[in-house]
């Protein structure tokens, strides 16, 4: 297994490469403009967004731009945000914790809902249990989370009064109070990403499980007299976990950059918005780090999810 | 019953699985609301023939009445009429994206999954490159790019819709992809595969009449949460101009217009959400059914 | 309303029969803006009324944390490099300028001693130079005094191409110079009746010269100060972070006493402006929210619920509504451009067609239904609050008589019910920006136009796409390859209607000759109207050069080179013991300084 990941790791840096190339492709050539707005301003001369391009080197051919990016980035220089003046590392460090808070609580709290809930339905088909998370898991994903969210926010916040629904990240409170006032505008975002989330992986979970139990090694399991919680875990679960795993593994590079809508609405400066805004603002080098950065993480999670499908079935061989 | 050889006829698989697929009520009920989702947005314009866009600022954000069935909007808009038009798109985006996500992932995750080294790390590389791709800039940059040319050879409304399915599709395959191919690295060394293999089995009949048929669970349920998402997704498109042109009334845009007025004109958002979930609710369970139908341990 | 019949309401204003605000009223009413109307009388001679303030607060401090929500959250915090009005409104916290523009269009001094005119000497009666005497006891936010050599060296820094600061319009072809380090001078190059445009309002806040000065020219996007603001505010620099928050403490040596009330302010961004109301009004999180583009009816339901904790503030500006028409032809290529200015549209060409369509808006539905309050009809393309005005033959919105001059200039209904005349079919494709209310409004036109046989698509545009000025891209509002298209300029106010005006100039027209950088999208050209406008640029008398900016709007309203539709004015929201003033002259911060809670 150890060549095996060596030579994955080697495929991973031209893989990685290749990646950025077609992204810094893509971004060149979309349409729209950093310094937009100042077109519709009547008391911005032209010249001035015409300088501002040449200065940014906007204008020069893409190849080019994208080998000072790349010197740069090799530098460790994340490159300067044409729209906030300021390094892309040092915005991004600034939206990080945000995100891995509220956005990193979603997904445990989606994993945590689904593996039992998932598991327990496929377990006792059919029944009212399985029946009403089935029906829940429905409600959950054939909703926006635009919706959903607002829904929160009137219920909760207008309706009950009882939590804020604009996520700051200076509560100037300090010891157990600070908590609890986190707690209070973390727990509709995460909520609504995690019930969304948990929706769509309990039916996998289900699914899944749902296939292997009906196998014969474990109705042998079950033969031999052992306890129904033992077949399951440890019987049922390795085999059924291996679509499962490819789930978690393909949504965790998703924190970076994934709950886009949910940071609009809670106000969560997290590194989704900061990609929406770059984006509608065609801050060309921060989409690039962000998405570079999120190109990483999927790589390096897909090389962890095919490392745990040969722990999960020995008889996937490395070749 | 012992068989007589060359005697009765057994049932064929197709018919089997019929049966399978009939004994799951909720499967054949869902069959049934579908099916009439489908023929109501079919055939409803013609029947109820209030135009979608008459501006009427007298009658805005009215509950449902006989009039108007399902209200109307804060234009004054008559929802029904414009639920009914807008069905057809929305349904139709939401089963073309998913056909196409499938059919592609499926594709590319069988043909990875079975072949091995460079075959299967350039496949995976493709997978791995497309999930790094920025959905938006790349969603303007296809937009832009083939707009007009499509709007030239299909007219405008068949030009966005491809567009739409295309980018839709697009962005959701390689999930398909990645369980087609966990799913093929796990049964192609089962033995019931050596079995087939060891009897000279070409790779082609292996994949289409042993491997495939046992990998269709995950590919299910991922179609079915496709199309959610794929009606989903068109109402984010819709929300950033990229989708269709905003006097078009699918129920992600209806429900994206809805959204600012829920406090008070809930009917508004009640009908397009119950709309999408209806028909989400529905294909699951069709696809729930499916999948017992298609899975020859389901025991008889 | 000529020339003399300016003259006329000045003098009798000075004898007292027409009240100061009557007067603003009627010049706003013209097409004008309140500034003029004040200039017009200080040239005049009548001084102007200094705003009474009811700031009751007796000491500085003690009023806690004033919450701001800003659903477009600052992205810097040099005032010189501002794209946009939210970075000025986070400037605005740490800086000033030496004025700023009050509601009712005076100048009110904040940085200056006082506002220079023609009786003190201030403003050259040749229009070629204004001396600025400035306030004593200023103090940066670091401690060293405020002086003349900052304002000479924000002139410098501004008008240096290589800085590229968005500001560098208003200080352009002028010298500043330093008289004694309490007095600055400003040279014009040419006769300047627009001399407001310098050091006043939203772009002409002062930063420090010590911490800027090694970043003028290429370096200047280097400068720490960019990102930690030194100014001269009632608030001293916290913390920020870009499109999320900037926080500022209360500045103890602040050169108005007894200012500001607030102990910290916090200016969140990100979200919608819809959740910004609620957070306000529904649930007070925050005590006020700015540029709410809400639909009025959604803000009324919003303050008439029994607990209520806040309100819609509402104040004139200039921002006008308007749907542009195409002169050039976007369906042909001629050298490979389309809307090229050697064409011209084969519809829109017709009058009679252009005239249809000015009938076919329906703005009164559009302002009672969709924008509420918050915008009012107008014809003229510089403002025009209908209600002021006695008998402008204002706006018409009548479905017959448009089928009728479409009917007499030859354009028969064909068998789908779309006219056509040779061959040519009354085929439109109107486009707009992402936003309900265009999206509503773009409905509302489509079904009249319906009505009247011309067959509408509707496009909208993502709004950093539409705005945009990339040269690749054909959705741009200025190389508008459509028919018609729809956006409000005037945003962030501008006080004078000379850079308003300039987009109907023939030299200004958007081609791909100077990369579609040109501000005039629709291609008009007329000779009378470039003839007016290059007088109006120099003359000094302001009468004269209002009564030629009237002449101007009529040339465009008449010509239906573009039809308004609504004057839009400036709406935030605050909490109901929130006391604070806006402009729609200046950002909403003009005033921070005397803002405080009710207890």
């Amino acid at each position: 297994m150890g060549r095996y990941l060596l030579r994955r790791s080697l495929i991973a840096l031209p893989s990685l490469l290749g990646i950025s190339i077609v992204l810094f492709a893509v971004l060149a050539l979309a349409p729209g403009d950093p310094f937009g707005e100042l077109a519709s301003n009547p008391n911005v001369p032209p010249e001035v967004a015409a300088a501002l391009r040449t200065k940014f080197g906007l204008d020069d051919p893409i190849m080019l731009r994208y080998l000072r990016w790349l010197s740069a980035m090799l530098h460790g220089d994340w490159g300067f945000s044409f729209v906030s003046r300021m390094d892309v590392d040092t915005l991004i460090l600034q939206r990080l914790p945000a995100t891995l808070l509220v956005i990193g609580s979603s997904q445990v709290l989606a994993l945590l809902i689904a593996l039992p809930v998932g598991v327990y339905s496929a377990v006792r088909p059919y029944s009212i249990f399985d029946q009403l998370a089935n029906l829940l898991a429905f409600i959950g994903f054939s909703l926006p989370t635009f919706f959903t969210g607002l829904l929160f926010i009137l219920l909760f916040s207008i309706y009950l009064d009882w939590l804020p629904f604009v996520y700051r990240t200076d509560l100037g409170v300090t010891g157990w109070h600070w908590y609890w006032e986190q707690f209070k505008q973390a727990v509709m975002p995460v909520a609504v990403l995690g019930l969304l989330q948990a929706a769509s992986w309990t039916r996998y979970v289900r699914s899944a499980v749902l296939e292997v139990i009906r196998l014969d090694y474990v109705t042998t399991a079950r033969a031999k007299g052992l306890p129904e919680r033992m077949v399951v875990i440890k019987h049922v679960l390795r085999n059924a976990l291996i679509p499962v795993v490819t789930l978690v593994a393909l949504q965790m590079p998703a924190l970076f950059g994934g709950a886009i809508v949910t940071e609009q609405i809670f106000r969560i400066p997290g590194i989704g918005s900061l990609l929406i805004s770059s984006i509608l603002a065609n801050d060309t080098p921060v989409i690039m780090a962000v998405t570079f950065v999120f190109a990483c993480l999927v790589i390096l999670f897909n090389l962890t999810a095919d490392i745990l499908y040969g722990w999960l079935d020995p008889r996937i061989a490395y070749r | 019953m012992p068989q007589a050889i060359g005697g009765v006829a057994r049932p064929s698989p197709a018919a089997e699985t019929w049966q399978r697929f009939r004994r799951h009520k909720l499967a054949v009920a869902s069959t049934a609301v579908l099916a009439l989702m489908l023929v109501a947005v079919a055939f409803g314009p013609l029947l109820w023939r209030l135009p979608i866009n008459d501006i009427d600022f007298g009658a805005h954000l009215e509950g449902p009445s006989w009039s108007h069935p399902f209200g109307t909007d804060d234009l004054g808009q008559d929802l029904l009429a414009r639920m009914l038009y807008g069905g057809r798109i929305s349904l139709a985006v939401g089963l073309a994206a998913m056909l196409m996500a499938i059919v592609v992932g499926t594709t590319i995750g069988a043909i990875a999954g079975m072949s091995h080294g460079s075959v299967d790390a350039a496949l995976m590389w493709l997978t791995d490159l497309f999930l790094s791709l920025p959905p938006l800039p790349l969603l303007l940059l296809i937009i832009y790019l083939f707009r007009e040319s499509l709007k030239g050879l299909v007219g405008a409304e068949l030009g966005t819709f491809i567009l739409i399915v295309a980018v839709i599709g697009g962005f959701r395959w390689m999930q398909v992809a990645r369980l087609v191919r966990a799913q093929f690295l796990s049964l192609r060394e089962k033995e019931f595969v050596e079995a087939a293999r060891a009897l000279g089995m070409s790779s082609l009949r292996l994949v289409t009449r042993h491997i495939l048929p046992n990998s269709l669970g995950p590919i299910i349920v991922a179609g079915t949460i496709d199309v959610a998402a794929a009606i989903i997704a068109e109402s984010t498109l819709s929300f950033l101009g990229l989708g269709f042109p905003p006097d078009i009334p699918t129920w992600g845009r209806i429900l994206f217009d809805a959204k600012d007025h829920l406090d008070i004109a809930p009917h508004w958002a009640l009908f397009a959400g119950g709309a999408i979930f209806l028909a989400v609710l529905s294909i699951n369970f069709i696809g729930d059914g499916l999948r017992d139908a298609l899975d020859p341990r389901t025991s008889s | 309303m000529n020339e003399q019949g300016l003259r006329d309401l000045i003098v009798g204003v000075k004898a007292g029969q027409v009240s100061r605000r009557a007067f603003v009223q009627k010049i706003v009413g013209l097409g004008l803006t309140a500034p003029l109307a004040t200039q017009l009388l200080a040239h005049a001679g009548l001084a102007q009324t200094s705003p009474s303030t009811d700031y009751k607060p007796t000491k500085a401090g003690g009023g806690g944390t004033l919450k701001t929500l800003f659903w477009q959250g600052a992205t810097l915090l040099n005032p010189h490099f501002a794209v946009g009005a939210k970075d000025q409104e986070g400037a605005r916290i740490f800086y000033e300028p030496l004025a700023a523009w009050d509601p009712d269009g005076n100048m009110v001094p904040v940085l200056a001693a006082e506002i220079p005119d023609i009786e003190n000497g201030g403003v050259g009666a040749d229009g070629m130079s204004v001396t600025w005497k400035l306030k004593k006891g200023v103090e940066w936010h670091d401690g060293r005094p405020f002086t003349a050599d900052d304002v000479v060296f924000n002139w410098e820094y501004a008008s240096d191409p290589a800085t590229a600061a968005t500001t560098i319009g208003d200080y352009q072809d002028a010298k500043v110079e330093k008289v004694d380090p309490l007095t600055v001078r400003v040279r014009f190059e040419k006769p300047t009746p627009f001399w407001t445009r310098m050091f006043l309002g939203s772009f002409g806040m002062i930063v420090p010269k010590h911490l800027f000065e090694n970043y003028k020219g290429a370096g200047s996007r280097d400068a720490p100060g960019n990102l930690k603001p030194v100014g001269t505010g009632p608030y001293r620099f916290v913390e920020f972070k870009p499109g999320d928050i900037v926080r500022g403490e209360r500045n103890p040596a602040y050169h108005v006493p007894n200012r500001p009330y607030f102990d910290a302010i916090e200016m969140k961004g990100g979200g919608d402006a819809v959740s910004a109301a609620r957070a306000v009004i529904q649930t007070g999180e925050y005590d006020f929210a700015w540029n709410m583009q809400v639909e009025d009816e959604i803000l009324i339901r919003l303050e008439k619920a029994g607990n209520a904790k806040g309100r819609a503030e509402i104040v004139q500006s200039r921002a006008i509504e308007h749907i542009q028409l195409n002169n050039a032809d976007p369906w042909t290529e001629v050298d490979g451009e389309r809307s090229s200015p050697k064409t011209t549209h084969p519809l829109l060409g017709d009058p009679a067609v252009r005239q249809a369509l000015s009938l076919l808006v329906d703005r009164a539905s559009v302002q009672a239904h969709i924008y509420g309050r918050t915008a009012i009809t107008t014809e003229n393309f510089l403002n025009n609050p209908e209600r002021f005005v006695s008998k402008n033959t204002a706006w018409e919105f009548n479905v017959d008589r448009a089928n009728q001059l479409l009917e007499e200039a030859g354009w028969k209904r064909g068998p789908d019910g779309v006219r056509g005349k040779e061959g040519k079919k009354l085929k439109l494709v109107y486009q707009t920006s992402i936003n309900a209310p265009r999206q509503k409004t773009q409905a509302v036109v489509k079904q009249a136009c319906q009505k009247a046989g011309i067959d509408v698509e509707l496009k909208s545009v993502t709004a950093s796409v539409y705005f945009s000025s990339d040269v690749a891209n054909p959705d741009t509002a200025r190389k508008f390859y459509a028919d018609i298209q729809m956006f409000t300029t005037g945003t962030p106010s501008v006080p004078d209607p000379e850079r308003f005006m300039k987009q109907f100039v023939s030299w200004e027209i958007a081609s791909k000759d100077n990369k579609w950088q040109g501000t005039n999208a629709t291609r008009w050209r007329n000779e009378e109207y470039d003839k007016a406008f290059l007088a109006a640029q120099s003359e000094l008398d302001p009468v004269k050069r209002a009564a030629l900016f009237i002449k101007m709007n009529d040339m465009v309203v008449n010509d239906v080179a573009v039809i308004p539709v609504v004057n839009r004015r400036w709406v935030a929201t605050m909490s109901n013991k929130l006391k604070a003033t806006l402009s729609g002259w200046d950002n909403d911060f003009w005033n921070l300084k005397d803002w405080y809670r009710e207890t």
